[in-house]
């Protein structure tokens, strides 16, 4: 089902909608945020020199460390009187962003994450258990409210006590998981511990899954324990722009769609900040154009995916864009070589040895990086030489992918960290970087 | 005597070994012969013991790697050279083994342990 007709608005319509909205953004930030003013000056534009959508480009951007800077309120478009609901990101470094809602903000907030619900198939008759956790992380409210909005109705079962979660799902049938891909993962592994049988005995058909990117490896892993016929969604948004609700896959798998009425993307060279052509990867640059309290102008999210504008099966007009292949953030320089933890994920899972769980690790031995892969081995063996063929399978399958030569440590089942939320499986152990 | 046992990953960690061995003897498994050979970085641990099935079972329900795979028991004079004789019959008849560990003394007699793809060609061997 397709929630808003807004999604399937032609190109000339949308463009209207996107222009017009831009237009008040940036007049309300000029007005009304001193910090935006100053920037907005100091790169010499006013307000009416944005004729066209094109001209968003003139704009400068906006970086975390801006949000930093002004931290708490410093970039907030309205008075503390009109906010209804305050957020945080979680600052692993340093003070935390903070994010503002009016009550306008959460209806719209609503409106997005309603739309992705939909995309990843929820119904009024659905039954969502929300494992994300409840608080200051924008997860688990942003789905809250945006299915609670569709009519499903909602479990908010929070992070932690994996047998409670198998039990409720059971007990209340429940029909459509939200969670990040590594907590999905971790579910039914405690399902099967539990001895559930995932398959027969619970009733989910639907994974609407965000708050990490998910490789179509890790997809299809997540479909050998739940089972072939559930949708298996990703879906995509950050605190800073709003919480979920930014973008979503449909049912077509093909790139996640993005919510234009409210966000203009752009792409651009995370080096030089150029605006890169169409269909180009790069950075994800994204306007907010219809938020009251924190209207981000040109934000950068440090995403690397692409976009791409031709009309989906669904019907949605709205651009989509690529599954992320990462975050410029995640990428790891060893030895001089870009790496994404994804790239690393894709081949171990393209194992099948091997499960889904792993580690990274980098070090430095003198003046050198080395990188080890602590994975965890799936299907026994009674011979050294059968462990060493997969060993060697692992580093010569990411020596062709990264061109790197990496350690591979065998490892028994469920010795290493299973998350809840975003996980965590780096560790980068090198003083400097 | 074709006979069942059981293989284990076991990390070089402290402990480990001992987790294993705690998890056969809350099970009442007990242990006939074991050989346990290292790399840098992991083990592999192989046991005889008198419930494989069930030994193999509480292993993985533990969370350990463990795998129930064929091997033979050959018994042997207890006495010089009766072990190189048996080497030279096998070798003879192009038996290949991947690997072998000794069981136990029974007086006149003793066995080992031998892990081959050619385990029916040994059997006959054994029998003449």
């Amino acid at each position: 089902m397709i929630w808003s007709k807004n999604e399937t608005l032609s190109r000339e319509e949308l463009e209207k909608i996107q222009f017009e909205r831009l237009i008040d953004t940036v007049n309300t930030v000029y007005e009304k945020v001193p910090y935006y003013r100053d920037k907005m000056i100091e790169a010499g534009i006013k307000p009416s020199d944005i004729k066209s959508l094109k001209d968003l480009q003139k704009l400068p951007f906006t970086t975390k460390q801006d949000m930093r800077d002004t931290y708490p309120f410093g970039l907030f478009a309205v008075d503390k009187d009109e906010l209804v609901r305050i957020h945080a990101s979680s600052g692993t470094t340093g003070k935390p962003t903070v994010v503002g809602y009016t009550k306008r903000d959460l209806d719209t907030w609503t409106e997005c994450v309603s739309r992705i619900a939909c995309m990843g198939g929820a119904e009024k008759s659905d039954v969502s258990q929300i494992c994300f956790g409840y608080g200051m992380f924008t997860g688990a409210l942003g789905l809250h409210y945006g299915l609670e909005n569709i009519g499903s109705a909602i479990v908010p079962s929070s992070t932690g006590n994996s047998e409670k979660q198998i039990m409720y799902m059971k007990d209340f049938e429940t029909t459509l998981l939200v969670a990040t891909p590594s907590y999905a993962l971790r579910l039914a592994e405690v399902a099967s511990s539990m001895g559930v049988d995932i398959k027969k005995e619970l009733k989910v058909k639907k994974a609407v899954l965000g708050s990490e990117l998910m490789t179509d490896a890790m997809r299809e892993e997540i479909h050998k324990v739940w089972g072939d016929d559930v949708l298996v969604t990703s879906n995509y948004g950050m605190s800073e722009l709003m919480g979920p609700g930014v973008s979503g896959e449909c049912e077509y798998l093909d790139g996640m769609h993005i919510n234009e009425d409210f966000f203009i993307p752009e792409i651009i060279d995370p080096k030089t900040g150029e605006v890169l052509p169409i269909g180009e990867k790069g950075e994800l640059v994204i306007t907010c154009i219809f938020k009251e309290a924190l209207p981000l102008i040109r934000y950068r999210t440090k995403d690397i995916t692409r976009l791409f504008y031709e009309k989906c099966k669904c019907g949605r007009t709205f651009c989509r864009m690529e599954n992320l292949s990462g975050r410029s953030d995640d990428m790891l320089k060893i030895r001089g070589v870009n790496v994404f933890p994804s790239q690393i994920e894709e081949v171990i899972l393209g194992v099948s040895e091997l499960g889904p769980h792993y580690e990274i690790v980098v070090t430095r031995e003198g003046y050198t990086d080395k990188l080890e892969i602590r994975v965890e081995l799936k299907e026994m063996t009674d011979e050294y030489k059968e462990l060493e063929r997969i060993s060697k399978k692992v580093n010569s399958r990411l020596k062709t992918v990264l061109g790197l030569d990496a350690k591979i440590s065998l490892v028994s089942p469920n010795t290493l960290q299973r998350f809840e939320g975003k996980a965590k499986r780096v560790k980068d152990l090198r003083g400097d970087k | 005597m074709l006979s069942k046992q059981i293989s284990v990953f076991i990390e070089n960690r402290e402990g480990r070994l001992g987790e294993v061995l705690s998890v056969l003897r809350e099970n009442g498994v007990n242990i006939l012969s074991l050989s346990l050979a290292d790399t840098s970085d992991y083990g592999l641990l192989r046991i005889i013991v008198d419930k494989p099935e069930e030994g193999s079972k509480a292993l993985k329900e533990k969370g350990f790697s463990a795998k129930v795979s064929d091997v033979l028991i050959v018994e042997i004079n207890h006495e010089v050279g009766a072990l190189s004789h048996l080497m030279e019959k096998l070798a003879k008849a192009g038996v290949n083994i991947e690997y072998m560990y000794g069981l136990s003394l029974h007086g006149e007699t003793a066995s080992v342990i031998i892990k081959t793809k050619d385990y029916q060609k040994v059997q006959e061997i054994m029998k003449k």
